[in-house]
């Protein structure tokens, strides 16, 4: 456990060093709700509610995308990995140390979208939907906690970086994030948002912070998505473990 | 007691053979050189002995057991190539960070002292010179107080003064019964270190032997001329090579092959007469 946080500290400390990406995680997100969002829920609170949670879950969606899908990529073209392969602990811990830096780049990521909720919307919360709203966002994490990890695993750096940019507008779009709540997207956002991993991800937000009730096609979607990405980020880990350590 | 020991090992990637049916031993207290040219099967053979590769063939050990097992590695120390520090931590982050996976390490001020290295604690690694990242790659090794270590071309792009100073930490690690296995091609660094040496060759083990006998059969010169007709079979050459019109002769007694010429009446011109470099040297060993 230990070595698992001594492996977190180390990727917290890399990303603080460089604040510019972290400013860069935290700013699309707060700027998103500032141009989409405050101006347009100006006395509606239930659609400001609803939108801040959509903006929450891009945000999940973006920060775990890119972090994993570029910091694993990038890690691995460099030679401190195979050292670490030499100290007395086997991958779980620099695995593990690597996930709890990623949720905690996360929530960081989450704080200025909650700020400008808070401060210039009128979107509302019951402590409970407070609760269940943080631990909707860490299932909603999952699937792209293991999209990023796939992208990362399987291709090097400067295509992980494309991939992740190529996946995040069409996911966001698709899954009607920019669209605030249920009902607003365009029709065929409608049609395909139900099978896309954001739009369950964002319902199960919505589900949590507003009386919404949960659609089965969105979770049976997000399910096999979870179960898919789970396939892919495992093969692609596999892959390079046999690649480059056997 | 035999450290780290190599029995019959192979690694193939694909088509390519990296190391071919190698046995080696290591016992505590050794300090090994492994000499080769590049491409030689040096790096896979250590990255197979401190767990970072699977053997295709054959068996591995270190302290006793299988060392991708990381129970294993306990007293192991390796050096990670300079190049892949992470470049935004502090040059005390990442020896703390090392330190933390072994059960008694050095405190960090002793290893940093020992390496010449206090006065960059709060440095950046990515903004030390070539020479210091090397240093602290090194010293790394030396993290976990190990029993056994690792280290590759350990002083490649140093200045002299700075070799020295390395030279005299392994030596002081070696003195108090640390066993080390060093990668390097520079012959004159194996000479100045080891006190065995296992040349590598093609993913073979050419020679094993104390490093006078190893110079002795490395040390050949090479004595080249321009001839017609071909040069007689001569006692002591050790191979023969034809470049265009010149012909090199390799051979561990340049003198006696040069007299033989003369008093065998070849008509050779524009003589010349050098120390092989390691390269070569590995080339007439292959050909033996």
């Amino acid at each position: 456990m230990s070595l698992t946080l001594t492996h977190a500290r180390f990727h917290l400390l890399e990303a603080v060093r460089i604040p510019v990406a972290l400013i860069g995680s935290a700013f699309f997100p707060a700027a998103s709700m500032l141009f989409f969002v405050v101006p347009f829920t100006r006395d509606d609170a239930v659609g400001a509610t609803y939108a801040t949670a959509s903006m929450l879950t891009f945000t999940v969606m973006t920060t775990n995308l890119f972090q994993y899908g570029i910091g694993v990529a990038t890690d691995r073209d460099q030679p401190w990995s195979p050292y670490l392969r030499t100290l007395p602990s086997g991958p779980l811990p620099s695995f593990a140390g690597r996930i709890v830096a990623g949720l905690a780049m996360m929530l960081l990521s989450l704080i200025p979208v909650l700020v400008v909720a808070a401060l210039l919307t009128p979107a509302t919360v019951s402590p409970g939907g407070l609760v269940a709203g943080l631990g909707a966002l860490v299932l909603a994490a999952v699937p792209f906690t293991l999209m990023g990890l796939a992208i990362g695993y399987a291709l090097p750096a400067k295509a992980a970086i494309v991939a992740a940019q190529v996946l995040f507008l069409p996911l966001a779009f698709g899954g009607g994030l920019f669209t605030g709540g249920p009902g607003n997207e365009p029709g065929f956002v409608a049609t395909v948002a139900p099978y896309l991993p954001t739009r369950g991800a964002a319902e199960l937000m919505w589900a949590a912070v507003t009386d919404f009730p949960l659609n089965g096609t969105s979770m049976a979607a997000l399910i096999v998505w979870t179960v898919a990405l789970l396939g892919a980020a495992v093969w692609a880990y596999r892959r390079d473990e046999g690649r480059r350590f056997s | 007691m035999i450290l780290a020991r190599a029995e019959k090992v192979s690694k193939r990637y694909g088509d390519t053979t990296a190391v071919d049916g190698v046995s080696l031993d290591v016992a505590a207290g050794e300090l090994v050189g492994l000499l080769g040219p590049n491409g030689a099967g040096k790096s896979t053979l250590v990255q197979l002995f401190t767990g970072q590769r699977r053997p295709t063939g054959g068996r591995v050990e270190l302290c006793g057991g299988d060392p991708r097992d990381p129970a294993h590695r306990r007293r192991l120390g390796v050096t990670p190539q300079e190049t892949g520090l992470p470049q935004t931590l502090r040059v005390g982050e990442v020896v703390d960070f090392v330190a933390r996976h072994y059960a008694d390490p050095l405190g960090r001020a002793e290893l940093l002292t020992r390496f010449g290295l206090d006065d960059l604690v709060r440095r950046q690694t990515g903004g030390l010179s070539g020479g210091q990242k090397r240093r602290l790659a090194v010293a790394l090794a030396f993290v976990g107080r190990p029993q056994i270590v690792f280290l590759d071309e350990p002083t490649t792009g140093l200045d002299v003064e700075a070799r020295r100073a390395l030279w005299d930490a392994v030596r002081a690690f070696h003195a108090d019964g640390g066993t080390v296995v060093l990668t390097s091609h520079y012959l004159e660094e194996i000479e100045a270190l080891a006190t065995r040496a296992v040349v590598v060759g093609g993913g073979r083990v050419l020679a094993d032997d104390t490093v006078d006998a190893v110079r002795g059969s490395v040390g050949r010169r090479r004595v080249s001329l321009t001839v017609a007709g071909g040069v007689p079979e001569l006692p002591g050459v050790l191979a023969v090579e034809t470049e265009g019109d010149r012909t090199h002769l390799y051979t561990a007694d340049a003198d006696r092959t040069v007299r033989d010429l003369v008093a065998a009446r070849v008509p050779f011109h524009d003589l010349e007469v050098r120390p092989t470099s390691l390269e070569e040297a590995f080339l007439t060993l292959t050909a033996v």
